[in-house]
Order: C-alpha cells, then sequence, then structure tokens
C-alpha cells in the first residue's frame, strides 16, 4: 500500500494552488464592478454585458471558430492518414523524410513557423485572410493529430484487421467497419486537440493573416499589451468555462466507455 | 493505386507547406534588404540552375547578426532564460508528480485532468492572468503589504523574473505528465527493497526513485525547453524592454523593421541551435519506447 506523506500532500496542494489561484483570481475580477482589476468593488456583471455589445470582439471570435472548425477537420483527415502511412504503410520512398516532417512542427518554434509560411504565401502571391490561417494551422495541427493517432494505431491488436479480411471484407471494408470504430477515440481527441491549438494559437495566426481577418487571440493580445482590462477578464471567464465543461465531460465519457468495454470483454471471456 | 492516393496526400502538403517555406527562409536569410514590396531582393532566381545558386550565395546577414551584438546577446539570454526556467519547472514539477503517483488510486485520474486542464485552457490567458497579479498594485504586492514583509510594492511585473514565473506556470503540466507517468510505472517493492538493505528514505529516493525516472525527467525537460528558447508571448507581455529573448527580436525584426532578410537570418541561426536538444529529445523518446517494449 502506497502512503501519502505529509511531503506529499503539502506539494500537491502547493501545486495545485499555483496552478488555478492564478486563474481563479481572473475569473474572480470578471465580476468587479470597478474597472480597475486589482481592487474589489462589488459584485456585478456589467462586462460581460459590454462584451457581448463589442462588434469587433464578436466578429474576432466568429472568425476564430471558423478557422478552428475547418482548419482542425482537415487536419484531423490528414494526420489520420499520415498516422495509417507510418504505422502500416510499410516502407516506400522517403519515409525518413516524411516521419521527420511530421515530428519537426511539433518542437518548432511557433516564430519560425509563422515566418517560413507567411513568406511561402507572399512568394506565391495568395492574399492572406482566413484561408492562409486555416493552411497554416492545419500544417502544424495534423501533426499532432497524427501522433495521437498513431500512437493508438500502433498498440491494437493487428489479427482483428486480418480476421476481417479472412472473412471476406475488402481493405477499405476492413478499415471502415474494424480499425476506424477502434481508433475511434484517438481520432476524436486528435479533432480536439487540432481544435484548441487552433482557437488558441496567436503567433502563426499573426504572421499568416491580412487585414480582413482577425482571430480572437490577435485581438486579446493587442489589447492585454496595453494592459489589464475587465472585459479580457470576462472573455478568459468564458472561455476557460467552455473548456472546462468540454474536458470534464470528455473524460466522463471516455470513462463509461472504458467501463462499458470492459464489461463486454468479460461477457464474452464468460460465454468463451 | 489507393495505397498510393494514402501517402501522396498527406507527403504533398507537409512539403509543399513545411519543407518549401523553410527553403524559402534559407533563401530569403541569404538575400539583400530593400525598401519595396515584398522587402527584400532575391538573390537568386531558381532557374538559373545550382552554379548560379552557390556563386552569389551572400553572408552578409550572418555577419551581420555577428557583429551586432544584440542578436548574439539575445541567443544568450534566450538560452540562459530557457535554461534556468526548465530547471525551476523540474524544481516545482517534480514534487506534484511525485505526490500523484504516491496519491491512492482511484484519487488518480483526477489528479491527471486537474493537470491536464490548464492545458487545455488558453496559453495567452494563462499568461495574462499574471500580469494582474504581479503589477505593482497586483494581488501578489498587495498580499505581501498586508503580511508586513514588504513596505513597498516590488516591481515584478516587466521584469525578467516575471518570465520565469510565466514560463514555468504555462509550460507545468508538460513537466509534471512525463515525470508522472515514469513514477506510477515504478514498483514500489524496489523503494522497499532498498529500505530494507539498509537505505535511509532519502538515499532510496536519490539512488531509487530518481535513476527510475531519468526518463520522464529528461523527456519533461526538453519539453519545457525547447518551447521556452523560442518563446514570444511570454517576453512581450511579462517581461520588461531588458528582456532579451530571441522570438521577440525575430517579431520586432519582421513587423516593426521589416527586415526580412535579417528576420530569416536570425530564424535560420535559431533552428540550428534547436537542432541539438530536438535530436537528443528524439533519441530519449526512442530509448524510452524500446525500453517499455
Amino acid at each position: 500500500m502506497k502512503r501519502l506523506s505529509a511531503f506529499n500532500v503539502v506539494s500537491l496542494t502547493l501545486g495545485f494552488a499555483f496552478l488555478y489561484i492564478p486563474m481563479l483570481i481572473l475569473i474572480l475580477f470578471s465580476f468587479n464592478e470597478s474597472k480597475l482589476v486589482t481592487v474589489w468593488a462589488g459584485f456585478s456583471t456589467k462586462w460581460y454585458g459590454e462584451l457581448m455589445q463589442n462588434e469587433a470582439m464578436l466578429q474576432a471570435a466568429w472568425v476564430t471558430v471558423k478557422v478552428a472548425v475547418f482548419s482542425s477537420t482537415i487536419a484531423t483527415v490528414l494526420g489520420t492518414m499520415a498516422a495509417y502511412v507510418m504505422v502500416r504503410g510499410g516502407r516506400f520512398m522517403g519515409r525518413t523524410l516524411f516521419s521527420g516532417m511530421i515530428y519537426a512542427p511539433l518542437v518548432m518554434p511557433e516564430v519560425i513557423t509563422g515566418l517560413s509560411l507567411l513568406l511561402l504565401f507572399i512568394g506565391i502571391g495568395l492574399d492572406r485572410g482566413v484561408l492562409t490561417i486555416v493552411l497554416a494551422h492545419t500544417t502544424f495541427a495534423m501533426c499532432y493529430v497524427s501522433v495521437v493517432v498513431s500512437s493508438r494505431l500502433a498498440t491494437f491488436d493487428r489479427s482483428l484487421e486480418e480476421a476481417a479480411l479472412d472473412l471476406g471484407c475488402s481493405q477499405a471494408q476492413a478499415f471502415r467497419l474494424v480499425t476506424l470504430p477502434i481508433i475511434a477515440p484517438a481520432v476524436v481527441s486528435g479533432w480536439l486537440l487540432a481544435f484548441t491549438l487552433s482557437l488558441d494559437d496567436l503567433v502563426i495566426a499573426s504572421f499568416t493573416t491580412g487585414p480582413a481577418a482577425t482571430t480572437l487571440p490577435i485581438k486579446i493580445f493587442s489589447a492585454v499589451r496595453l494592459g489589464v482590462s475587465p472585459e479580457i477578464n470576462a472573455l478568459s471567464t468564458i472561455m476557460i468555462g467552455i473548456v472546462t465543461v468540454g474536458v470534464i465531460s470528455a473524460s466522463l465519457i471516455s470513462k463509461r466507455a472504458l467501463v462499458k468495454q470492459r464489461r463486454e470483454e468479460q461477457e464474452a471471456v464468460r460465454t468463451a | 493505386m489507393r495505397r498510393f492516393f494514402l501517402i501522396a496526400v498527406p507527403y504533398v502538403w507537409l512539403l509543399a507547406l513545411f519543407l518549401v517555406p523553410f527553403i524559402i527562409v534559407l533563401k530569403i536569410s541569404l538575400s539583400d534588404a530593400a525598401i519595396a514590396r515584398p522587402p527584400y531582393v532575391p538573390q537568386f532566381e531558381w532557374a538559373e540552375g545550382i552554379r548560379a545558386f552557390f556563386a552569389e550565395l551572400d553572408f552578409e546577414n550572418f555577419t551581420w547578426l555577428i557583429e551586432d551584438d544584440l542578436y548574439w546577446k539575445a541567443y544568450l539570454s534566450s538560452l540562459q532564460i530557457a535554461l534556468t526556467s526548465t530547471l525551476l519547472t523540474l524544481i516545482v514539477g517534480y514534487p506534484i508528480a511525485y505526490g500523484m503517483a504516491r496519491a491512492p488510486e482511484e484519487w488518480r485520474p483526477t489528479l491527471m485532468m486537474l493537470v491536464i486542464l490548464p492545458f487545455w485552457t488558453s496559453f495567452l490567458i494563462r499568461v495574462y492572468a499574471w500580469k494582474g497579479i504581479l503589477s505593482n498594485e497586483g494581488f501578489l504586492n498587495q498580499f505581501l503589504m498586508w503580511t508586513g514583509l514588504v513596505s513597498e510594492p516590488l516591481q515584478i511585473l516587466n521584469t525578467t523574473t516575471a518570465v520565469y514565473i510565466g514560463i514555468v506556470y504555462t509550460y507545468l503540466p508538460f513537466m509534471i505528465l512525463p515525470i508522472y507517468a515514469a513514477l506510477e510505472r515504478m514498483d514500489d517493492s524496489l523503494i522497499e527493497a532498498a529500505e530494507d538493505l539498509g537505505c535511509s528514505r532519502l538515499s532510496a529516493f536519490w539512488l531509487v526513485t530518481i535513476p527510475l525516472s531519468k526518463g520522464g525527467i529528461i523527456a519533461g525537460c526538453f519539453l519545457v525547453f525547447i518551447p521556452a528558447m523560442g518563446e514570444f508571448v511570454i517576453p512581450s507581455l511579462l517581461g520588461g524592454s531588458d528582456t532579451l529573448m530571441i522570438g521577440k527580436v525575430l517579431w520586432e525584426e519582421f513587423f516593426s523593421n521589416r527586415d526580412w532578410p535579417v528576420a530569416s537570418a536570425v530564424a535560420v541561426i535559431l533552428l540550428l541551435i534547436l537542432v541539438v536538444p530536438i535530436v537528443l529529445f528524439q533519441r530519449n523518446q526512442q530509448k524510452e519506447q524500446e525500453g517499455d517494449a
């Protein structure tokens, strides 16, 4: 039996306090009456009201969501293809270069990725706007998707696919009926990861956007550069709220799926 | 045919939007700056062929980087800030990962979720949160004055200290998760064996726990160090005018000075510096995976 010593308790408490207190303060001051973000002057929701009146902010939020939906969806398709090729593709010409190009964007400083893509877009004369941000986000997000999906592909039992093929499935049918349902959770988390990365990205979007398309992070960055403002706190609170609900429900769903899967496995063993 | 299509689509995408842009950066880093749109003079045309390519290469942007001490000072100070904050993150993160690994089994998924949750929350917002805390009238200074530890507010925001705090805070989950994964796999009976054989708890920790979590420590350090080196958001929101970081220099060279060739040269050198830790990181990951198998 493991024992949780006093030292463990203290380090966990301090650690989680460090992780969460800044966000709690941020949320608290979004409900502050005063414009000063440091002095408490009573409860108010007026900053949320002002946020809803802020046309430019809403416009930026819409652009951001649009970019995130498109780029994460394309990235999920391309990333899953890339993962399948990496794990099941066997040998082909330029495989090392391919895997290098998948892993490199994960560790590449964003300033370099952004700069290089901008230079490409200018080089080929593509007007910068929503399209260029989608292309840029898709490129780095597909690498994350491919890593998430390939780790799932690498661990699952290949004999299931082989059984389907033996029983007369075509390759495509085997993929659709056997492989895809098994890797589906990884594909979904890959999509979520890609979506979040796109929503969150400031640096690459700043390089690849044009005057017509301002995303929320760009807007937030230019506002907070000058100082703190309760309106940004209100916006942050909404975003933290969405993420919290999303993460908690995702973990509940995956927990339930795991329990169900275990039960089914036990059933199968019992009947066998 | 289907296999060809499956390989070709992601391959061509990455070639066109990852590799080709790099070659362009390299090309522009070897070009002359000009007051024009786009603001550089191409050093060669693709059509002229390989010979012309090598004949006309121009390293003056790179000699410029060496001669002007702003740049190498920025590289050195990024290196120093990234190394120090990686070490600080390790010191803060290890006890948390250790506590998580020793917590009762049924708590662990919740603790994991609590570590992952900030990672899904906007990076920009988490950095912004510290702006209000660290300012002169901020929460931290109010607290310190209330306890009587200081009589004057401390200047923390817009200093390098604030940058350290920002990096440790935002990258902490990247440090905790790999170390936790390594510690969780560890067999407790090893510690018991060490203690039975006469180790004190502390020496059992040094001689058994730390070496067994080495892979996780190394992975965590690289995951913090590599992005911290090119960091832009944290120094520009929390750092002061004396906080030099190369990501910020590149950004300003590009957006404020509009000197694209120099910005490209800065990027090329940054990448050359990062190649070493990136390769070491890949090797460590490979070793870890083989160790698992």
